[in-house]
């Protein structure tokens, strides 16, 4: 008995992983894998970071860690900043098209 | 079932081995149907390996001793939950658990990435299977967990009465959870130095389970040190030991990493640091490992020596040269994006804690292997105790509580002398208040060490109950929450910020309750008779009675017998309260004929601490029972030639379980006549003000971690970005 449960368990895992495998070839073939921009992604990334910068920015500022004339000079060229990011990300996306063109 | 054991073994390191192959395939090719399959490798891999773990524990507690692993640390008369823990206090048991929980932590790491940061995932991938590869190819050739004896013998070993103790179920997976969650950012670090990927974006996806490490890691260290001193029957709590530390080691560089990670996603800076520490980590986190059952050096933990010590050196080997070699042929993409805008900001602090924390991990390697470091250079191995290890790391570690102060209240970027004295003004004040009260009750000259770590620890309360009286207060400025609304929005709003302010307060208290109990601790250890009493501190404690037990072991840990002391505690004539210290005697791995009841007693024996707990003061006592030392004149004590005699009494015509049966009852006389005729009992006894406060300190440590690898709310999360994003939008419009 306990060495047909073994048989059964072996085969049962034997199938699973089988089929768990090879399933990314049934659904797709020989799908590629798009190529993503390293550019964007890196300008995504520092979009992500400036913005924590300006929420920390700001939470100093009400904790009391930063004067009215740091924090809004900060604030300003945290924003400066992130404006500049998203400009750039604008203008690689305008490009993207013309590229395949 | 062993059977089906070894084939899931052998098909876990097949699957090891195809994942690694289909990551790095589908990755250089850019093919993501390879690349999936080899991300489902390690879906593969988890759901093998829990499969072969429910196969050795239920073996475990079915008693099934046909297999070696089960019998050498097993028993029929080893408690339930002992049997099911049994599983990781042999080497085999502990690498399928350190592989499974890879495997489990791996497959929510692949899982959460799989839209995510393609070019490192293959891998990163093939980097966790890498380990899954190493570990199941030792199970595999070196030491399998489903090795067999036939016949199997009828009893086992049973498991080794010092880890008889409730934090063996939990202690040993904590730590390896830890250790194992720490492959996660190593990989995925791994993965971005390949593909010269070195942003925030990784440590983003990665810095949830390098939380989870040092969490984890964090309560395993706290669990062992409290296990340690309710077992081992020292009083202690931190002995330097070799194990010990290999689980602070990267515990320290992974508190360094969570720190300084912040620096990169902010600033995009310290990308050699993190990089550096988070391999770093992981290499210690295996040292760690390897260090546990090698019995390389003397410990504690040296339940065995290794047959492993090679292919784990070869690991940690591979490991530091090609961390070496990633960082270095990538210093070109790990330049600093920006430069430290001013030394009095909250970065500068950061880049002293990381100096600090890398400098205490320097310390405790360079003690904790002085031993092989001196046999290698001279020949003969010396080792360092806690004396060499305290004159270092104590320092270093006043340093670190005082930055945790500081560091909360200063500015990212550049802080202002003006803002700066506004902002320490208070935390000063508690600082020098302290000082001034410790100052009353310690002398200075002898303990300026305690008051410095008090006066630290004030100002690190002072500093973060300040930023939570701020924030709070900004809060309510601002919404119209009630009070405790406001404060429960302002952490949940910013968890990562105030749950590490509260593990700062968690390791202030902790340090605390160290410096307290370490420097103000009275211990006697002495011999008493019934009757007899001793001074311990403004303690005095009395020996009252003599206890005893046959086979219903008070403490639950499967002892033959036990026997104890029942000590009365009083202070200045009023009672205090009753402590019944005991030690456990367990039964020999074999019963041997003719000598059935010294079997029933002669393995090891345990301390059962008899302790009294309370937020000022830990009132501590371990019994020896039969004495420190045998008599001077070579001749018997009165209980071993009372078992000597019982054996004689039991007739070798009976049948074994009559002889067993017997030989319970001889016991049973023998126990009787202990406690009616006690010898003098040797005591450690000891009076340790503010143990408590380490438990309690670890605590608000385990509380401030979780709150800052909470995940916030999505919907918060949308709403916050968003109304960022309108902000931004309307200065683009403006430009």
């Amino acid at each position: 008995m306990t060495a047909l449960i073994a048989a059964l368990l072996i085969g049962a895992l034997l199938g699973f992983v089988l089929w768990a495998l090879s399933a990314p070839f049934r659904a797709r073939g020989s799908a590629t894998q798009p190529g993503d921009s390293d550019a964007r992604r890196a300008l995504e990334s520092a979009k992500q970071s400036k913005y924590s910068e300006i929420r920390d920015n700001e939470t100093d500022y009400r904790t009391g860690k930063l004067s009215d004339e740091d924090y809004r000079a900060l604030d300003r060229q945290l924003r400066a900043e992130a404006v500049e990011i998203l400009r750039a990300i604008d203008e690689l996306d305008a490009s993207i098209p013309a590229a395949s063109d | 079932m062993a059977f089906a054991g070894r084939v899931a073994l052998v098909l876990a390191l097949a699957v090891c081995a195809y994942g690694i192959t289909a990551a790095l395939y589908g990755g250089r090719k850019g093919r993501r149907d390879w690349v999936d399959s080899g991300r489902r490798s390690v879906y593969c891999l988890a759901a093998i390996l829990t499969v072969a773990m429910v196969i050795l524990e239920i073996a475990f507690i079915r008693n099934d001793f046909s297999y070696n692993t089960v019998a050498n640390t097993s028993s029929t008369t080893t408690p339930l939950l002992y049997r099911a823990a049994a599983m990781w206090s042999s080497q085999e048991g502990s690498l399928l658990l350190w592989v499974w929980l890879l495997s489990i932590w791996a497959s929510v790491a692949t899982f959460i990435t799989r839209n995510r940061l393609r070019d490192i995932v293959p891998y990163a991938t093939s980097v966790l299977l890498g380990f899954g590869a190493f570990f199941t190819t030792l199970l595999v050739f070196f030491d399998s967990p489903f090795a067999q004896t036939h016949p199997a013998p009828v009893q086992g070993a049973g498991l080794d009465p010092l880890l008889r103790n409730p934090s063996m179920l939990i202690h040993p997976p904590m730590l390896y959870s830890g250790y194992t969650f720490f492959t996660i950012p190593f990989a995925f670090a791994v993965g971005a130095l390949v593909v010269r990927r070195v942003d925030a974006d990784w440590i983003r996806v990665t810095r949830r389970f390098a939380l989870a490490s040092w969490l984890f890691l964090g309560i395993g260290i706290v669990l062992g040190a409290r296990w340690s001193y309710y077992e081992l029957g020292w009083g202690g709590y931190w002995g330097w030991d070799p194990v010990e530390n290999a689980a602070l080691m990267p515990w320290l560089i992974s508190t360094a990493f969570l720190h300084s990670v912040m620096i990169q996603e902010k600033r995009g800076m310290l990308k050699i640091w993190n990089a550096s520490l988070v391999l770093a980590a992981s290499t210690l986190a295996i040292v760690g490992t390897f260090l546990v059952r090698s019995g390389v050096l003397n410990s504690i933990h040296a339940f065995g020596a290794s047959t492993l010590g090679i292919p784990f050196v070869a690991l940690i080997a591979a490991m530091t040269g090609g961390s070496i070699y990633l960082v270095v042929s990538r210093r070109d993409v790990l330049r600093s994006e920006h430069s430290l805008d001013s030394l009095f900001s909250r970065e500068a602090a950061f880049l002293l804690n990381n100096v600090v924390l890398v400098g205490l991990c320097f310390v405790v390697f360079w003690g904790t292997f002085f031993p092989l470091i001196s046999k290698a250079v001279t020949g003969t191995s010396a080792a360092v105790g806690p004396p060499w290890f305290d004159r270092y790391t104590v320092p270093l570690a006043l340093i670190l509580v005082l930055l945790s102060g500081i560091g909360p209240a200063i500015a990212w970027r550049r802080a202002s002398l003006a803002n700066a004295r506004r902002n320490f003004r208070l935390p000063l004040a508690a600082a020098v208040l302290m000082a001034v009260a410790a100052c009353t009750v310690v002398p200075i000259s002898s303990s300026i060490g305690v008051v410095l770590l008090f006066s630290a620890a004030a100002f690190v309360c002072a500093s973060v109950g300040q930023e939570f009286w701020r924030g709070w207060r900004a809060r309510r400025a601002t919404s119209s929450d009630s009070p405790l609304v406001a404060l429960a929005s302002m952490v949940r709003r910013n968890r990562r910020r105030y749950g590490g302010y509260i593990v700062h307060i968690g390791i202030a208290v902790l340090f605390i309750g160290v410096a307290a109990s370490s420097t103000f601790q009275h211990e006697q250890t002495l011999s008493l008779r019934v009757g007899q009493s001793t001074r311990v501190g403004a303690y005095t404690m009395r020996y009252i009675r003599a206890t005893g037990s046959v086979v219903a072991d008070p403490n639950h840990t499967g002892a033959t017998m036990t026997l104890g002391a029942v000590l009365r505690v009083t202070r200045g004539g009023h009672y205090v309260g009753t402590l019944r210290p005991s030690a456990g005697y367990y039964p020999a791995a074999q019963i041997v004929p003719g000598l059935v009841v010294a079997s029933l007693i002669s393995g090891d024996a345990v301390d059962q601490i008899g302790l009294q707990s309370s937020w000022r003061r830990d009132l501590w006592a371990a019994i020896k029972p039969l004495g420190a030392t045998l008599p001077a004149n070579g001749t018997q004590l009165p209980e071993e030639r009372l078992v000597n005699l019982a054996d004689g009494t039991i007739s070798p015509t009976l049948s074994a379980t009559q002889q067993l049966q017997t030989a319970f009852v001889e016991l049973g006389l023998i126990v009787a006549h202990y406690i009616k005729f006690p010898p003098a009992a040797s005591f450690t006894l000891i009076a340790s003000p503010l143990v408590m406060w380490i438990w309690i300190g670890g605590l608000i440590v385990f509380l401030g971690g979780l709150t800052a690898i909470w995940p916030a709310p999505s919907a918060l999360r949308s709403r916050l970005r968003a109304r960022y994003l309108a902000r931004v939008a309307q200065e683009l419009g403006r430009a």
